[in-house]
């Protein structure tokens, strides 16, 4: 199966991304969650016509990326994944709204264009700063930055709880998968003949290890209490990242930057 | 279907996002209070064994094509409500912060339609009457195709409707409804078959595991269910005679292609806009962030129009545009260079 094995694969490769050590890795985790919150706010805040004051909004992922050493390759791949179907409701746009709103020469460019580039720049941005938050962050980080903002204790250790074995999960289904293609024809899916039997000794079994892991808690003194682990102070470095990033993201927001270069070089032919 | 970053609006996202925070407190404390610590592990490992089925491809017979399975049913079934909407609201946790699915802002809408539609409305509503304190294959066949269908109805409406609050999307209201509705039977047939097999497999194999849970209490008093059953039932119905309606109305595109504006659909739209922009005046905490785009789409003369989108763009003449994609190209030549030159500081 494709699909469980480049998940497996992926979420390992983050994973690995996430133990890195640069400036970006060694940020507080809290200041990395706040500023992508708030980048993600804002980019959606922008109205749907806005198409050239996003694209300043950029230098937040490139900068990112280029400190945090992340590949381009996989946060690619996965715009590629994410894309048909956001590109796809996006495409009505052009159909339905027929306003004339700028002229580029010949050119009458309607409003549904705008709003679909709109939608597009977006899309590129919330997924890359999201995908860039976890790779430069890991987990473990992120649940305590969430318990930190006030998330209640339970939600932030079922995440941890299903995040951890969500690996094991996969490995085993990716196994079962595999000897099921193994031993049927045309190996492209489960038979619906074996839809209950194969999820179902699958369910057993994970219930079978929650119940080992239960007791192997047990043992190690679990008490029903999770402890979590403490989380780092903040330092001078972390406010400085979180003013200028926010300082940033505001100048975007009411500046339009690319608006103001353009006319200050064209501004001859005029 | 995952809901995205690109097509919502901070308003709509805010709000549902402030609404699943608080659903997920209260279900937090519930399980807190009422459960047995067993539970922290079931739920993290059963909460791993959904993400993982997902990936899974059932071949449905008779198409040659594949479905899979959402488990939000199957999670309340096996956990009860509150332990299964903690659960799926972690895996959509995951799946956003890992595959950008869905997004950031978005999260608050996937487990409002994903996590809270299934655990609480389909499951003590429709799964748990239909199935009753004594489980057999037939009811849980029949209770669990209920139920996930319903869930999936609900919740693709629901997806739609915060899609045309949101206001990025051009799409009408009712082509959209008929796109979603049709396919979201659709999958929810799939899914409410998958979860009927499994949950009839481990009835068989393992009932221990199922009767607790079908044994429990209810969520409230049974008069309360049945308004609520009964509320429940007429959104299907309305639901489903709004897109007939919407069927036998002249079609969205051939709308649009013969250039006449669907006037009743827009100012719809319209009111429902310039109520959300009333309220976001009130509570804006970015003033120009503006719903008035929408009125740029009203039938008008081409005064009118000229008008509309110049308060959208600052100004409609060819030097402007010309201005803004100069600089937009700037702009990506810049970012370009700034990131490869800080690449090369960061490896210093």
């Amino acid at each position: 199966m494709i699909k469980l094995e480049s998940t497996w694969l992926d979420l390992r490769n983050i994973d690995d991304l996430a133990t890195q050590k640069t400036f970006i890795h060694s940020l507080n985790s809290c200041t990395k969650l706040i500023t992508t919150l708030v980048f993600v706010v804002l980019v959606t805040s922008f109205s749907k016509y806005e198409v050239t004051s996003l694209l300043p909004l950029l230098f937040y992922p490139v900068a990112l990326m280029a400190l945090g050493n992340l590949p381009y390759k996989p946060i690619v791949k996965r715009l590629i994944l994410i894309t048909p179907f956001i590109v796809f409701i996006g495409l009505f746009n052009p159909v339905f709204d027929q306003t004339p709103i700028a002229k580029l020469g010949p050119f009458l460019i309607t409003g549904g264009w705008l709003s679909f580039l709109s939608i597009t720049i977006k899309l590129l941005l919330t997924v890359t700063s999201a995908l860039i938050l976890v790779a430069t962050t890991g987990m473990n980080s992120i649940c305590t930055a969430l318990s930190q903002i006030g998330v209640p204790k339970p939600i932030v250790i079922q995440i941890l709880f299903m995040y951890r074995y969500l690996h094991v999960l996969l490995e085993e289904f990716l196994k079962t998968n595999q000897a099921y293609n193994l031993r049927s024809f045309k190996a492209n899916g489960i038979h619906f003949k074996a839809w209950g039997s194969l999820l179902g000794q699958l369910l057993l079994r994970t219930m079978d290890r929650a119940q080992r892991i239960y007791q192997a808690m047990l043992c190690r003194g679990f008490d029903g209490k999770v402890p979590l682990r403490s989380a780092a102070s903040w330092t001078k470095k972390d406010h400085l990242y979180l003013l200028f990033c926010l300082s940033f993201f505001l100048f975007c927001r009411f500046i339009n930057i690319p608006q103001i270069l353009g006319t200050l070089l064209t501004g001859g032919f005029q | 279907m995952h809901m995205a970053d690109a097509l919502i609006s901070p308003v709509v996202g805010g709000t549902l996002w402030a609404a699943t925070a608080g659903l997920a407190s209260y279900a937090a404390k519930k399980v807190q209070n009422d459960m047995d610590e067993q539970k922290v592990p079931l739920m993290g490992v059963l909460g791993a064994f959904v993400f993982a089925s997902q990936m899974i491809n059932f071949t449905i017979p008779g198409t040659g094509s594949s479905g899979h399975i959402g488990g939000g049913v199957l999670l309340a079934i096996l956990l009860g409500p509150h332990a299964a909407f903690l659960t799926i609201a972690s895996i959509l946790t995951v799946q956003a912060l890992f595959f950008a699915d869905g997004g950031l802002l978005a999260l608050g809408c996937n487990i409002f339609n994903m996590g809270f539609i299934p655990c609480y409305i389909a499951y003590p509503f429709i799964y748990k009457p239909l199935v009753g304190t004594t489980p057999s294959q037939r009811r849980i066949m029949l209770g669990s195709i209920v139920a996930a269908v319903a869930g999936l109805q609900l919740g693709a409406f629901s997806v739609v409707l915060e899609t045309l609050f949101s206001g990025i999307s051009a799409l009408p209201f009712s082509t959209f409804v008929l796109l979603m509705q049709p396919i979201h039977l659709a999958i929810g047939l799939i899914e409410g078959i998958i979860t009927a097999v499994v949950i009839g497999f481990i009835y068989q194999e393992a009932p221990h595991i199922i009767q607790p849970t079908a044994l429990n209490q209810s969520l409230g008093a049974t008069s309360i269910k049945k308004v609520i059953i009964i509320l429940f039932v007429l959104a299907l119905i309305t639901g489903g005679a709004l897109s007939w309606f919407a069927s036998s109305n002249p079609d969205g595109l051939e709308w649009s292609i013969s250039g006449i504006n669907g006037e009743e659909e827009l100012q719809a739209t319209d009111e429902v806009h310039g109520f959300f922009a009333e309220i976001q005046e009130k509570i804006a905490f970015l003033p120009d962030y503006n719903f008035k785009a929408t009125p740029a789409s009203h039938p008008a003369a081409v005064e009118e129009t000229e008008a509309t989108t110049e308060a959208v763009w600052p100004a409609v003449d060819t030097g402007t545009s010309v201005a803004g994609l100069v600089g937009s190209l700037i702009t990506l030549i810049l970012a370009y260079f700034i990131g490869k030159g800080l690449q090369v500081a960061a490896k210093r």
